[in-house]
């Protein structure tokens, strides 16, 4: 595995990522969601085709942790081969994005609570690293003990400790066949020296990156800032970043401006369950207010007729008879074949296709929003193309994604 | 113009034939499609989940939308506003809609059927609503599908006594009544549906009163509700015999592969179901042997793809134990199983065109017959209707001890 920084603009670099495998693409990079191996709702095969960038999957080896899941990708030889992904990166995250909260809950020695595929329960040491080794992961992030910002010090500091040793041990337990592809786990949200702690000590292990925890549990932005500041200047400049937890625009553009460069997130899905399409514009030089000619803002629109320049609401009444495609221009294999009327028509009578459509569409206007992020590190324009998306998305409009609009 | 008179839109042409059964080329204003075919249902303009794409990779050739549904929701003025069903979906191939009427009487409480056509309590507020014969061809129209079905009077084929006369009739002069309504007989083909029960003299009249008619294509009703399979194919038996043998001639609701061989066999065309995809739901899965139950235990430790003779992209990419531990737990699950199972679907009508114009029709039941019953229990029903159909079936069968 060889990732090598090609540009710097401020902390946010692009880099070139190369795995064992052969594949390589560019970062900061986009992880797309599975749930056991599979992309939740976009047909398997449809996905080496989806956009030029759709290559790099996150799968959480805590859904392969029993039988017969366990003993079925360990039979199929890897994740890769289960799922029939080969020629993808699948990288192992700890953390299932769409489950619940980490609470903080006790941990031992051996191990700490986690969501499976069971019900939530003790993860160990040797078991996880089972489940490593028979998914053969290009990438996998080391056994963390993560806990939110607001546990009690001395949990904090467990923390760090049970994390450091974690790392140690799964480094210990992995295969020596598949290289050089642990992501060491930097945790510590509690305090910034916590966190500076656990960055240092991972730094010092031999590994192929890292990856930031305790992120996206209610913490406060200035303060999530401070982390990955903190955090980063402890880790070398040649190695890989990746976070977990963060996955909005404006998360990505924090986490991406500190200078992580993978992240795993549920943005798209978590907009296509909410039947929303994902419309931001992503090019600087576009003039705010033309910025998609076919829905010209006005005082009256907003939350009430569920109109969005980030977001379009396809439950609206609006959307009569609207014979566009959710983003005029957008080369995505829906925006090509069909429009927001029929796939109003789809959501209104439950139709799963509805969610198929909006997710291939919402994946790629994200991928298209992380190329534009390298796009504008590349020409040393970062902190402008961050200046004016957040200036943009804040006009008018939210852009949380659990409010609801009226129908 | 397609047809060979102008209340056509399309032309029927036999390429082969083995005794009843016949390997034809169906050209539809939107395209041309080869049967026999199965037609997997659409409900509202979407088959499950499944892209256009993965609808064409699969070979679909004509796609069943729901009136009663398409014109709930999106509703047939908006249809027609946009250019019909085709254009709203993107549909490049062909479409047919049914009439409304089954899905009314079958759905909706206090539906009842009077002379004048369905009444039923809306099911937006409840008032009282009427579907007439000229309302589902005028809804149709607007749909714009290239085969439209007439309003019938259908019965369950379970009920006896003179409603199942009285249906008959109905349908006959409701027939009338739909083809005055019909506004575009050059693109679209108007279907009569034959019904009269289990009853062969009421099947009988109905079938002289609808031939005469001289519609673009007809189709066997009133069958696949619960009547006994040796009753079923004898009414599928004497409507093909007494059918014209230039029009196509399509089964409704017929979507057990044994029954779309049988109904081949005995000379029908085309055929749709839900079945297909609703069985994917439940995980189950459609192979040669029958059907294999994806929740069994057993299936958690078999490493072979769900069919071996099948070349989806689900048997190619994806085993039994995989698809195991997906179908009660990820959408994606039964996502691929609907997937595989439609594709068997449309396998099966292209073995069952190809076998008949090859010329080796027969070979191709017997197979398909030592498949589904390797211990050689082929159902009397089966063997009785092969008897009517000419083919000779004896080696896929053991005689039961009595």
């Amino acid at each position: 595995m060889e990732f090598t920084v090609r540009a710097c603009s401020g902390h946010g670099r692009v880099g070139s990522l190369r795995l064992a495998s052969g594949l390589e693409f560019e970062t900061p990079s986009l992880l797309m969601i599975t749930r056991r191996g599979l992309p939740v709702v976009i047909p398997p095969e449809m996905l080496m085709d989806l956009h030029p960038d759709s290559r790099a999957c996150q799968f959480t080896p805590m859904h392969f942790l029993e039988d017969p899941l366990a003993a079925v990708v360990a039979k199929a030889g890897g994740v890769h081969k289960l799922a029939s992904l080969t020629g993808f990166a699948m990288v192992a995250v700890a953390r299932d994005s769409l489950g619940n909260e980490i609470a903080g809950e006790e941990a031992s020695n051996l191990g700490a609570s986690f969501e499976t595929s069971s019900g939530r329960r003790i993860v160990g040491l040797e078991k996880y690293m089972e489940v490593v080794n028979a998914c053969k992961p290009d990438l996998w992030v080391s056994l963390p003990d993560e806990v939110p910002h607001w546990v009690p010090e001395k949990r904090n500091r467990e923390s760090v400790d049970h994390t450091s040793q974690w790392l140690d041990h799964c480094l210990s337990l992995q295969h020596a066949e598949h290289g050089n592809r642990c992501l060491g786990v930097v945790v510590g949200a509690g305090s910034l020296e916590e966190r500076a702690r656990s960055a240092e000590q991972a730094a010092t292990r031999n590994v192929a990156g890292f990856s930031l925890a305790g992120f996206g549990l209610g913490e406060d932005v200035a303060q999530r800032g401070f982390h990955l500041e903190v955090a980063i200047a402890k880790l070398p400049n040649d190695k890989l970043r990746h976070v977990c937890g963060l996955g909005s625009p404006e998360e990505v553009l924090q986490a991406v401006g500190a200078g992580i460069d993978l992240l795993d997130s549920t943005y798209p899905y978590m907009l296509t369950k909410e039947c929303l399409a994902m419309t931001f514009p992503l090019k600087m030089e576009v003039p705010l207010r033309n910025a998609d000619r076919d829905m010209q803002p006005t005082p009256d629109h907003g939350v009430a007729s569920g109109f969005s320049l980030a977001k379009v609401n396809l439950r609206s009444a609006t959307y009569g008879i609207d014979e566009t495609p959710l983003v005029t221009g957008c080369k995505c294999y829906t925006c090509k074949r069909h429009t927001k009327v029929y796939i109003n028509q789809l959501l209104n009578s439950n139709e799963t296709l509805a969610q198929t459509l909006l997710e291939i569409h919402n994946t790629y206007h994200y991928l298209e929003f992380f190329k534009a992020i390298r796009e504008s590190i590349k020409a040393d324009k970062f902190h402008e193309f961050r200046t004016w998306f957040t200036s943009q998305r804040v006009f008018g409009m939210t852009y949380d994604v659990s409010e609801s609009f009226v129908a | 113009m397609l047809g060979i008179s102008p209340s056509m839109a399309l032309r029927f042409e036999v390429l082969a034939r083995h005794n009843r059964a016949r390997a034809s080329r169906l050209t539809l204003p939107h395209y041309e499609a080869l049967t026999p075919l199965f037609m997997p249902v659409g409900t509202q303009g979407t088959i499950k989940g499944l892209t256009n794409d993965q609808l064409e990779d699969l070979d679909c050739q004509i796609i069943l939308g729901n009136t009663y549904h398409l014109a709930l929701r999106p509703g047939a003025d908006l249809l027609d506003t946009i250019g019909g069903l085709h254009k709203f979906m993107n549909w490049p191939r062909a479409l047919l809609t049914d009439s409304g009427g089954f899905q009314m009487v079958s759905l909706l409480h206090l539906a009842d059927i009077t002379e004048e056509g369905v009444t039923f309590q809306s099911p937006v507020d409840g008032k009282p609503m009427l579907l007439t014969p000229e309302d589902s061809i005028q809804i149709q129209n607007k749909i714009g599908a290239d085969i439209i079905m007439a309003l019938d009077d259908v019965v369950k084929t379970t009920t006896t006594g003179p409603r199942v006369e009285e249906a008959m009739y109905r349908t006959l002069r409701w027939i009338d009544r739909c083809i005055a309504a019909h506004s575009r007989p050059h693109e679209q083909n108007l279907f009569g549906i034959v019904q009269g029960g289990l009853d062969p003299q009421l099947r009988d009249i109905c079938l002289e009163g609808l031939v005469a008619r001289n519609l673009p294509g007809y189709a066997i009703g009133g069958l696949a509700g619960g009547e006994g399979k040796d009753a079923f194919w004898r009414v599928v038996a004497q409507c093909t015999a007494g059918l014209p043998e230039d029009k196509p001639r399509y089964v409704m609701g017929i979507g057990f592969p044994l029954d779309i061989v049988v109904c081949t066999a005995l000379g029908a065309d085309m055929y749709d179901c839900v079945y297909p995809t609703r069985t994917a739901r439940f995980g189950s899965a459609l192979v040669s042997e029958g059907v294999l139950r994806l929740t069994h235990a057993a299936m958690a430790t078999d490493y072979r793809p769900l069919d071996s003779s099948c070349t989806c992209m689900v048997c190619k990419r994806y085993t039994r134990a995989y698809l195991h531990t997906l179908v009660t737990k990820e959408a994606m699950g039964s996502q691929l199983v609907s997937y595989h199972n439609i594709s068997h679907m449309m396998q099966l009508s292209r073995n069952l065109h190809s076998s008949i114009l090859e010329g080796r029709f027969p070979e191709f039941v017997q197979s398909f017959l030592q498949k589904q019953f390797p211990k050689g229990d082929v159902p009397d029903w089966v063997c009785n209707a092969m008897d009517v159909a000419g083919i000779d079936i004896s080696m896929c069968r053991i005689p039961q001890s009595a």
